[in-house]
């Protein structure tokens, strides 16, 4: 498997490559595409639920002009315990140009590149990764920054579940920002602090946000209450929700993001959430972006 | 019917030899040994330049039958243990049915003396269908064939069970052999937790979730008097604690994989179910610790926990394929490399491959002393070659070490005096 021929994730990925697929939504943000994947027929496997990066893959597809096909969990070979692999062989067969995956499994778009000959986009795999996530937020963060290099950005949350934290740290810190971990001990083991020197980790809310240049807010998922990484949603809120209050702690013009879905009133106050820093509802516009972006490199440049 | 290797490096710590001469065997027993003793002619093995070891007895092996016959069969799997220079397996009771009654023990005993190619030593369950329930029929078993005790694939979560496990084998002198992993430690993960696990997102396992288990029941083997055996130890908190409690003079015993003593977290290739065994590959320093451990005699015995599995199951998302990887054919090579690297001597690595395991679970063999059964293994410690499991004995492939660049191996097994296993030159 050449990982070229794929994007399974940040960790990987070439930089001038990251720079590439920047570049190409810029173009598509200026220009309108051409139909220039017309005729191509794009597969997404979504063995989880996914509103907005299903829909989100789907309309860049379209805008591109390719065909998509889509099969969720749900679907009958799914639900009747086929193997990963041998529901891929079958769709592969249906004459598919790329296969886009989602899978609660780590790894699991991994597995389908070892074992086909087009190109797999991950659009999140368990806990690894999620980099269209991550390169839609760099692409967002670059409409209003210069660059990215020298930025101090906090990412708060459910860091240790978190595949959009691993490929923004990854993306980020690779692109000279400084990033800052922030969560409750048990959900940010130390061994994030591997990942790079660019990376720091803190529980403390107020540290995290001291001067920072944008501020990312992830989803808490109730589940966890119940596995006992943190007693209550009353103290999560306590002591993590980003609220109009805490975010003065920040550089004033911080941008505000967080990747959906959101439950305003847990992680985020709602005044956060709608106020002019906030650029959440433009995150999901420049996600169409990328993913034309990264569907057009994959499927178009090396036809 | 007499055999004899003749020339060879006569290896046997058991008896502090290492001489050059001839083995002789007569009928099923080694019957002399000595310089120079038998003239080469018909029944002559040249053993020029090979090491001549008393037969390698692995403690831990997974046969899969009956019930799992795609995996592996007696007749395979005893097949892959003469391939790798073991003249005896204990065979692990996760079977289907269990082999938690005297009847499961002697039907493996039978199928074995019908097609084995290795001594099978059952190992019966600890607890009826190793549920952890109610005690399994221990006696009776013992009486059928068994020669330890083990609900080895899930740990006895249950202290009192365990402890009253150990007291009760502790009647026949058997040992309970414990696969140590505390449950909710180790819940829902897939390799050990560290920071290769956080990169690829997957859910770790912690090293205490073993080594609070290893605390556990070498309190209770000292509380019992029983005899603790640690099924595949690896880390360095249960080597600090199984050398502490033999200092104090309790029953424990313990053994490590070859995998165990090779890799480490780092080496697990991005998501390769390969490398997915339980207990996972552990951190760079626990690998230190157990190869330290075996050096020093703390742990007694190299076993492979030999683990095979069908390739659709390991071709599966890293999570949800099965634990485990195959062993027989690459334990002594892989032992082999700490003895060319100086961590090991010859001597402490034929003993952990065959004295000992002998000594501990008081099975005939792990020594070349004349009246001794006749098993015998002769290598070649410096023979190069590399591994390709599509060459395997085994039914299964699951190997990590695919393509490794070896030196030594294994050119003749012979149990009871019969050569089961000759290498293709």
């Amino acid at each position: 498997m050449d990982t070229a021929h794929h994007l399974l994730g940040i960790e990987g990925l070439a930089t001038p490559r990251i720079e590439h697929l920047l570049e190409l939504a810029r173009q598509f943000q200026i220009a309108p595409p051409p139909r220039s994947l017309a005729g191509k027929r794009l597969l997404l496997l979504f063995y989880e639920a996914s509103t907005r990066t299903r829909t989100s893959f789907e309309v860049a597809a379209r805008r591109l002009g390719a065909e998509t096909v889509s099969v969720t969990a749900g679907a009958s070979s799914i639900e009747k315990g086929e193997s990963l692999l041998d529901t891929v062989y079958t769709l592969r067969a249906m004459a598919v140009d790329g296969i886009v995956v989602r899978h609660s499994s780590s790894g699991a778009p991994h597995l389908v590149a070892c074992h086909v000959d087009v190109p797999v986009v991950n659009a999140g795999d368990g806990m690894h990764e999620h980099p269209t996530q991550a390169l839609l937020d760099a692409f967002t963060i670059l409409r209003h920054r210069p660059s990215i290099e020298g930025l101090t950005v906090a990412i708060i949350g459910d860091i240790l579940h978190s595949r959009v934290a691993r490929s923004n740290l990854l993306l980020l810190s690779r692109l000279g920002a400084h990033v800052r971990l922030c969560g409750p001990r048990t959900l940010l083991p130390p061994e994030f602090a591997a990942f790079s020197d660019r990376v720091s980790l803190t529980y403390d809310l107020e540290e995290a946000l001291a001067g920072a240049d944008v501020v990312m807010v992830l989803r808490i998922q109730m589940e966890r209450m119940r596995e006992s990484f943190f007693p209550s949603e009353a103290e999560y809120v306590a002591r993590y929700s980003v609220t109009s209050e805490r975010l003065r702690a920040a550089r004033p013009d911080a941008l505000v993001m967080h990747p959906g879905p959101m439950i305003r009133g847990v992680e985020i106050s709602a005044d956060v959430a709608d106020s002019p820093q906030s650029v959440i509802r433009e995150q999901v516009e420049n996600g169409v972006l990328i993913r034309m972006a990264v569907l057009r490199e994959l499927l178009g440049e090396t036809a | 019917m007499n055999l004899i290797l003749k020339n060879g490096r006569l290896f046997d710590p058991s008896q502090n030899l290492d001489r050059i001469g001839d083995l002789v065997i007569q009928d099923d027993r080694i019957r002399d040994l000595g310089p120079d003793i038998a003239a080469p002619g018909p029944g002559v093995i040249d053993c020029t330049g090979l090491i001549v070891a008393p037969g390698f007895i692995d403690l831990h092996v997974h046969l899969r039958e009956p019930g799992f016959e795609y995996k592996e069969t007696v007749e395979s799997g005893t097949r892959a243990a003469a391939a790798g220079g073991f003249t005896a397996v204990c065979a692990m009771p996760n079977t289907n049915p269990v082999n938690d009654n005297a009847g499961a023990t002697a039907y493996l005993l039978a199928r074995a003396r019908e097609l084995g190619h290795a001594r099978v030593y059952p190992v019966g369950a600890i607890t009826e269908g190793s549920r952890g329930e109610r005690m399994a029929a221990l006696g009776a078993m013992r009486q059928a064939g068994a020669v330890a005790f083990s609900d080895d694939g899930k740990p006895v979560m249950n202290a009192q069970m365990i402890r009253r496990a150990l007291e009760y084998a502790s009647m026949f002198n058997l040992p309970i052999i414990e696969h140590a992993e505390d449950l909710h430690l180790s819940a829902g993960g897939s390799m050990h937790a560290g920071p290769r696990a956080i990169q690829l997102g997957l859910r770790g396992i912690s090293g205490n979730s073993e080594a609070a288990m290893v605390a556990r029941d070498l309190l209770l083997a000292e509380e019992t008097g029983g005899h603790i055996h640690i099924a595949h130890l690896s880390t360095a908190a249960s080597v600090r604690l199984v050398r502490e409690a033999k200092a104090r003079g309790v029953r424990a015993t313990a053994e490590v994989t070859p995998h165990h003593l090779t890799l480490c977290d780092d080496d697990v290739a991005a998501y390769d179910t390969n490398f997915k065994m339980n207990p996972p590959l552990r951190g760079a320093q626990d690998r230190a610790a157990v190869i330290a451990g075996l050096a020093d005699g703390t742990i007694d015995a190299v076993a492979t926990d030999h683990a095979p599995h069908a390739a659709h199951e390991k071709q599966q998302e890293f999570d949800r394929a099965p634990f485990g990887i195959t062993g027989l054919e690459t334990a002594l090579p892989l032992v082999l490399r700490l003895v060319s690297d100086g961590h090991l001597t010859l001597a402490r690595m034929v003993d952990a491959l065959s004295c000992a395991p002998a000594r501990i679970f008081h099975l005939e063999g792990g020594s070349l002393k004349p009246g001794t059964p006749a098993d015998v293994t002769v290598f070649d410690p410096d023979c190069n070659w590399i591994y390709d499991p599509a060459e395997s004995l085994s039914k299964s492939r699951n190997s990590p070490f695919t393509q490794w660049q070896f030196r030594g191996r294994t050119l003749y097994t012979i149990v009871g005096g019969r050569v089961v296993f000759t290498a293709r030159q």
